[in-house]
C-alpha cells in the first residue's frame, strides 16, 4: 500500500526536480495557473504545457490505472464549489499550494515553504474534524 | 526546448499524483483526519517528493540551467501576514474538497460534475485573487 505513495512521491519529485534543475522553473501549480490565467508575459508558454503535460497524464491514468483518478467525493457539490474557491484564492494570497509551498518550497530550505506548509496542514486538519462534527 | 521539458513533467508529476493517491479526495481528508481515523500514508508520499527537489537543488543551486534561468535560491526568509492567511484559507479550502490544484487539473481527464465544479471553482479562486497586487511564489 505505501509503495504506491513511496512511487508516486518518488515521481512527484522527479519531476519538479527536473524542471527546477532543467529550467529553473519551480513546479507550484498554483502559480502556473495563475501565470496561465493572466497571461504572464515570457513564463506563459511553459506554464501552459505543464498544464496540459497534467492533463496529458491524467489520460495516461485514465487508460492505464483507472482507478486512481477521483470517482467522486464525500462533500456536496456546493461545499466543493466554496472549497474550490479557497483552495484558489489561499494558495495565490500564500504564495503556494500544496507543491508549490509543500514540495518545492520545503525541498529548497524555504522559510516560507515549511511555514505554509505547517499552516495548510493545520487549518486543513480543522477543517476535516468541524465538517465531520457538524454534518 | 523548455516547453517540451515542462510538458514531460507535468505528465511524469501526474502519474505520481495518480499512484499515490492524491486524486482522491477521500485519501486526502483522511489524511487530514487527524484527531479520527487518521490516514498517515501521505506523508510517504511526502517524503521522497521533497528529498529528491532537496538533493536536486543542493546540487545545482545558483548554477545555470540548459533552458532558462538559474537555479533558484531559497528565496525571501519573509513570513508576512498574508502567507499566514493564504495558506490558512488554502488548507481550510483542501480540507473542505481533499483537492489541491494540480489533481484538479490532472483529475479532469475524467471529467464528472465533481472534477468539473471542483477545478472550475479553484480557478475562479486564482482569478479572484487578482484583484490584490501581485506576490511572488
Amino acid at each position: 500500500m505505501n509503495w504506491h505513495a513511496l512511487a508516486g512521491g518518488a515521481l512527484i519529485g522527479t519531476a519538479a526536480a527536473a524542471l527546477l534543475v532543467l529550467t529553473g522553473k519551480t513546479a507550484g501549480v498554483s502559480g502556473i495557473v495563475d501565470g496561465v490565467l493572466r497571461g504572464e508575459k515570457g513564463e506563459w508558454g511553459w506554464k501552459v504545457a505543464f498544464l496540459l503535460g497534467l492533463l496529458a497524464g491524467g489520460v495516461v491514468l485514465r487508460v492505464t490505472m483507472p482507478e486512481t483518478l477521483a470517482s467522486g467525493s464525500p462533500r456536496t457539490l456546493p461545499l466543493i464549489a466554496l472549497g474550490g474557491l479557497l483552495v484558489g484564492f489561499g494558495a495565490r494570497l500564500g504564495g503556494g499550494c500544496t507543491s508549490g509551498h509543500g514540495v518545492c518550497g520545503m525541498g529548497r530550505l524555504s522559510l516560507r515553504g515549511l511555514v505554509g506548509t505547517v499552516v495548510f496542514m493545520a487549518t486543513g486538519a480543522l477543517a476535516v474534524f468541524l465538517l465531520r462534527k457538524f454534518s | 526546448m523548455k516547453n517540451a521539458v515542462a510538458f514531460v513533467c507535468g505528465i511524469v508529476f501526474a502519474i505520481g499524483l495518480g499512484l499515490s493517491g492524491m486524486l482522491q479526495p477521500a485519501k486526502i481528508i483522511g489524511f487530514l483526519d487527524v484527531a479520527g481515523r487518521w490516514d498517515p500514508s501521505l506523508l510517504f508520499v511526502m517524503g521522497p517528493a521533497v528529498g529528491i527537489v532537496l538533493a536536486a537543488w543542493a546540487a545545482r543551486r545558483g548554477r545555470p540551467t540548459p533552458w532558462g534561468a538559474d537555479v533558484p535560491g531559497k528565496g525571501p526568509a519573509v513570513l508576512d501576514a498574508p502567507l499566514f492567511v493564504g495558506a490558512g484559507l488554502f488548507g481550510i479550502g483542501w480540507g473542505i474538497t481533499g483537492v489541491c490544484p494540480g489533481p484538479a487539473v490532472t483529475n479532469l481527464a475524467a471529467p464528472s460534475a465533481f472534477t468539473l465544479v471542483a477545478c472550475g471553482a479553484m480557478l475562479a479562486g486564482v482569478a479572484l485573487s487578482f484583484v490584490r497586487p501581485r506576490r511572488s511564489p
